[in-house]
C-alpha cells in the first residue's frame, strides 16, 4: 500500500469521548452514556405519554405503549410460563433498553452504546446472576442437580458434568458476545463501504460514477441493520427468558 | 512476506467460517419453508423460532467476521 494513501480507519467511530463540557469531563460523561441517559428518557417518555389517556380505543402513542407491553408480556408468559410474570419488568427493561440502544446508534453523529464489550458484558453478568440467584431460591442445593440431566448414566457424570457447567458459564459470554459482534460489523461494515465511496470519488469522474455502488450498498445495509438491531434485542430477551426457564424448570 | 500480507491473508482464512454459516442458515430456511408448506397455519410460531436459529448461526458468522476485522484494523 502506498503512502498517502487514504486508510480505512474502521474501529475510529468506536472511541469514547466526554461530553456535555468541562461538567462531563470532571465526572467522565461519555457520548456512551449521554445515549444510554436518552434512550432511557425515550422508553419512560413513551410509556408515560402512552399510558396517560388510558382510552378505550387507543391513539397512536397509546397504542404504541400497549404494543409493547403485549409484545414482552406474550414472550415472557410463552417462554417462561405463568411463574413468568414476575420476571416480565426485567425483561421489558432489558429489552426496550437494547433495543433504543441499537436503533439510536443508527442515527448519524450518535454513538452503538450496545458496540462496547464493557455494556453488553455487564448487561450478560447481570443476567446469569439472576438466573442463577433465582434458581437458588426458588430450588436451594438442588439447583446443582441441573448439572445432571436425569437419566442420564452415572458412569457418564465425570464427562457430563464438566460440559454442563463449562456450557452454563459460556452463556454469558456468548450472550454478550452475540449483541457486541453484531452492533460492531454493522457499524464496521458502514464504515469502510464509505470509505470506498470516499476513495472512488478521489479517482475523478469515473470515480464518482463507480461510487454510486458502495452508496447503494450502504442503503441496503442499513435496512439490514434495521432488522439486525431489533432482531438482537429481540434474540437478547429469547435468550434471557430462556434461561429463566431452566432456572425456575431445572430442565 | 511483510505484514500486511499475512494480515490479509490472515484475514480471508479467518472468514471460511462462513461457509459453515451458510450451510446452517440454509438448512434452517429450508425445514422453516418445508414446514410451513406442510402446516401454513403452524406459520405464527415456526416463524419465530426459525428466525431465532438464523439469529444463533449469524452470530456464528459475525464471530469469524470480527476476527477478521481486529486482524485488518488493529
Amino acid at each position: 500500500m502506498a503512502a498517502g494513501e487514504p486508510t480505512i480507519d474502521a474501529l475510529g467511530q468506536f472511541k469514547l469521548h466526554t461530553v456535555l463540557g468541562p461538567i462531563g469531563r470532571s465526572v467522565n460523561f461519555t457520548q456512551s452514556n449521554l445515549l444510554m441517559v436518552v434512550s432511557g428518557a425515550i422508553i419512560l417518555g413513551l410509556l408515560y405519554f402512552g399510558a396517560r389517556p388510558r382510552a378505550v380505543v387507543p391513539g397512536r402513542l397509546q397504542a404504541a405503549a400497549e404494543l409493547m407491553y403485549d409484545f414482552i408480556a406474550r414472550l415472557v408468559s410463552d417462554q417462561i410460563g405463568d411463574e413468568g410474570r414476575r420476571f416480565f419488568p426485567f425483561v421489558f427493561t432489558l429489552f426496550f433498553f437494547i433495543l433504543f440502544g441499537n436503533l439510536l446508534g443508527l442515527l448519524p453523529y450518535t454513538f452503538t452504546f450496545t458496540s462496547h464489550i464493557a455494556v453488553t458484558a455487564a448487561l450478560a453478568i447481570l443476567v446469569i446472576v439472576l438466573v442463577t440467584v433465582v434458581a437458588l431460591r426458588i430450588h436451594g442445593l438442588h439447583f446443582f442437580s441441573y448439572f445432571f440431566p436425569k437419566g442420564a448414566p452415572v458412569l457418564l457424570s465425570p464427562i457430563i458434568v464438566p460440559v454442563e457447567i463449562i456450557s452454563y458459564l459460556s452463556r454469558p459470554v456468548s450472550l454478550s458476545i452475540r449483541l457486541f459482534a453484531n452492533m460492531v460489523a454493522g457499524h464496521v461494515m458502514f464504515e469502510v463501504f464509505a470509505s470506498f465511496m470516499v476513495m472512488m470519488a478521489g479517482a475523478g469522474a469515473i470515480g464518482y460514477l463507480g461510487a454510486v455502488g458502495p452508496l447503494a450498498l450502504n442503503v441496503v445495509l442499513m435496512g439490514f441493520e434495521l432488522l439486525v438491531a431489533c432482531l438482537q434485542a429481540y434474540v437478547f430477551a429469547v435468550l434471557t427468558c430462556i434461561y429463566l426457564h431452566d432456572a425456575v424448570h431445572l430442565h | 512476506m511483510d505484514v500486511a500480507a499475512a494480515k490479509a491473508l490472515g484475514a480471508g482464512i479467518a472468514v471460511i467460517a462462513l461457509a459453515g454459516v451458510g450451510i446452517g442458515i440454509g438448512n434452517i430456511f429450508s425445514a422453516l419453508v418445508s414446514s410451513v408448506a406442510r402446516n401454513p397455519s403452524a406459520r405464527d410460531q415456526v416463524f419465530g423460532i426459525g428466525i431465532l436459529g438464523f439469529a444463533l448461526t449469524e452470530a456464528v458468522a459475525l464471530f469469524a467476521l470480527l476476527i477478521a476485522f481486529l486482524i485488518l484494523f488493529t
